[in-house]
């Protein structure tokens, strides 16, 4: 039996009206399937919500809720977005359907009414407001919620968006998983022969790790590990393992600030290596997607979107080069480092190779399947292992390879690898 | 086998009947359906072209994103959701996504592998107070 206080009791005997009792009802669903002892004040919340993962059942729940009067809507913690699931500037050219973004657009206006704060992105710990050690937060999307948890030893679940908004208009969630440091201890080895080289990489060693996770409680602590990674890298490896592996936690020794030592993440003497990856791993991992034809359409840099340094990279790969005809060129990025990317130059050069820089969106939440039916994009190209494995399922054929060798295929008009 | 009670973690929704739709491969909304033609759409999935609508879906763990979360209620009120999850790890979105959808979820099965317990086409009653799963022929 999970124990409420007055004031959660009070939230569920709909003392706060029945918008907020529905959300400490869904809290409370999930909190006695996870058996959770009680619930947790929350600081911060990161709700994932575009346009198609929400439909229409979800604008029109949305809409419902901005509709309330306010007493009953106020959220208790500063609520930020996720990506949004289109660019209102620049949807236009990637032809994407007037109707999704009429629907986006209704979402959008809803929750700004709601006072949640339409940041449109998902490296918000990078970008807006990095989480600290210790701080329960509810996020709302895997990527931020591995980064906070691993990198920054912040701690939260994966908090859909619903359970967010639930969140949101509570300040609580329940008291299980990450938020316990029983469950923060790691449960499975790996060590890393040679050191990931560059963002794809390190992706592909995500998505190595999560392919091995049999559940959402597998903790992954990664060894071997000798040159501290940079945030990039460590997001991008993040994202990856949370994709493949539903993951929410990982340690990396000497690196991640709950992992000093290997004797620091287990309780008892440490189990041995569940596996040793080489660089042939790695090989072999990137190499498994779109072997073969050297076709080409649509070279797609997001998931998660890019840090202002992965744009000064991506300008400086495209400075005095030309996209090729045939092939599409998308970037995206937050609407903060869009602007700075605006002020700095770095978009001016970006789109002068014939790349689109897109902001507040990604790349697979902006009905993928349709704009890729609309554009004719089937084999697509990222250094983004996170994307590989998602976009599988809307019909494209992924091949996963370095910025570089992204780039230098956008300009020749095939797979170059 | 008919009657055999297979004995889980209480789980989330109202009491159901249906047909088994069995693999044991991973689930997410996301990644692995057309939730518009109802059917699953990732290559490399186990049921890659069957369709899920009204069916109990017997898998293994939920995996990949957030936004299960959302598409579960999504799916239901177009009348285009499974009518059950059966998995032997549900993670904390697919327990959002039933609280929020109404579409009953349940998980932890004490008698092992829940994919080799149920088979494809069987017909089960799915009760998430109880935490349990009847084998129905």
């Amino acid at each position: 039996m999970t124990k409420l206080n007055d004031y959660e009791e009070g939230l569920l005997r709909g003392a706060e009206g029945p918008a907020k009792q529905r959300a400490m009802q869904q809290l409370l669903a999930v909190a006695e399937f996870f058996d959770a002892a009680d619930f947790v004040e929350v600081s911060q919340v990161h709700l994932m919500a575009d346009g198609e993962a929400v439909g229409e059942a979800g604008v029109e729940y949305l809409e419902q809720l901005a509709a309330l009067p306010p007493e009953q809507r106020r959220l208790k913690v500063p609520t930020v977005t996720d990506p949004r699931g289109a660019d209102f500037k620049a949807y236009r050219r990637i032809r994407h359907d007037e109707r999704f973004v009429e629907q986006e657009r209704r979402a959008a206006q809803a929750m700004r009414a709601l006072g949640i704060l339409m940041t449109d992105t998902c490296i918000n710990y990078q970008t807006i407001m990095p989480p600290t050690l210790g701080e329960h937060l509810a996020f709302g999307d895997t990527g931020s919620s591995i980064y906070a948890n691993s990198v920054l030893g912040a701690r939260t679940n994966f908090e859909g968006g619903p359970s967010a908004i639930a969140a949101a208009l509570t300040g609580r969630v329940p008291r299980y998983g990450f938020h316990l440091d029983s469950v923060r201890r790691a449960t499975t080895r790996f060590v890393v022969e040679e050191a990931p080289a560059d963002l794809a990489e390190w992706g592909a060693l995500g998505g190595l790790v999560g392919r091995r996770m049999r559940s959402y409680f597998e903790v992954p602590v990664i060894e071997g590990i000798e040159a501290t990674p940079g945030s990039d890298a460590l997001k991008h490896f993040g994202a990856a393992l949370a994709s493949y592996g539903s993951t929410a936690l990982f340690h990396m020794v000497g690196v991640t600030p709950e992992a000093p030592s290997l004797s620091s993440v287990f309780d008892g003497s440490p189990p041995e290596p569940a596996e040793r990856f080489t660089r042939r791993d790695l090989m072999e991992f990137m190499g498994q997607y779109g072997a073969g034809e050297d076709s080409l359409h649509v070279v797609v840099f997001a998931a998660p979107q890019l840090s202002l340094i992965e744009l000064d990279a991506l300008a400086g790969l495209l400075r005095g080069q030309r996209v090729h005809p045939d092939v599409t060129l998308i970037a995206t990025t937050s609407p903060e480092i869009k602007s700075a990317a605006d002020r700095m130059g770095l978009t001016a050069v970006v789109e002068g190779s014939g790349a689109i820089l897109l902001e507040g969106v990604c790349f697979y939440q902006m009905h993928a399947r349709e704009i890729g039916e609309a554009n004719g994009w089937r084999r697509l190209m990222t250094n983004s292992a996170k994307l590989t494995n998602i976009i599988g399922g809307y019909g494209y054929e992924p091949v996963l390879a370095s910025m570089q060798a992204c780039v230098r295929s956008a300009v020749a008009g095939r797979v170059v690898r | 086998m008919s009657g055999r009670i297979l004995q889980a973690h209480a789980g989330i929704g109202d009491t159901v009947e249906g047909e088994a739709l069995v693999a044991a491969d991973n689930f997410s909304a996301r990644y692995d359906l057309d939730r518009i033609a109802g059917v699953f759409s990732r290559p490399s999935h186990k049921l890659y072209g069957r369709s899920y609508v009204g069916k109990v879906l017997v898998l293994n763990a939920a995996k990949g994103g957030v936004a299960t979360a959302w598409m579960l209620n999504e799916m239901a009120a177009r009348g285009m959701a499974p009518l059950a999850l059966v998995l032997n790890f549900a993670n904390p979105i697919m327990a959002q996504g039933a609280a929020f959808g109404g579409v009953p979820l349940i998980d932890r099965f004490a008698d092992g592998d829940v994919t080799a317990l149920i088979r494809d086409g069987q017909r089960v009653r799915v009760e998430p107070a109880a935490g349990r799963v009847v084998l129905l022929d």
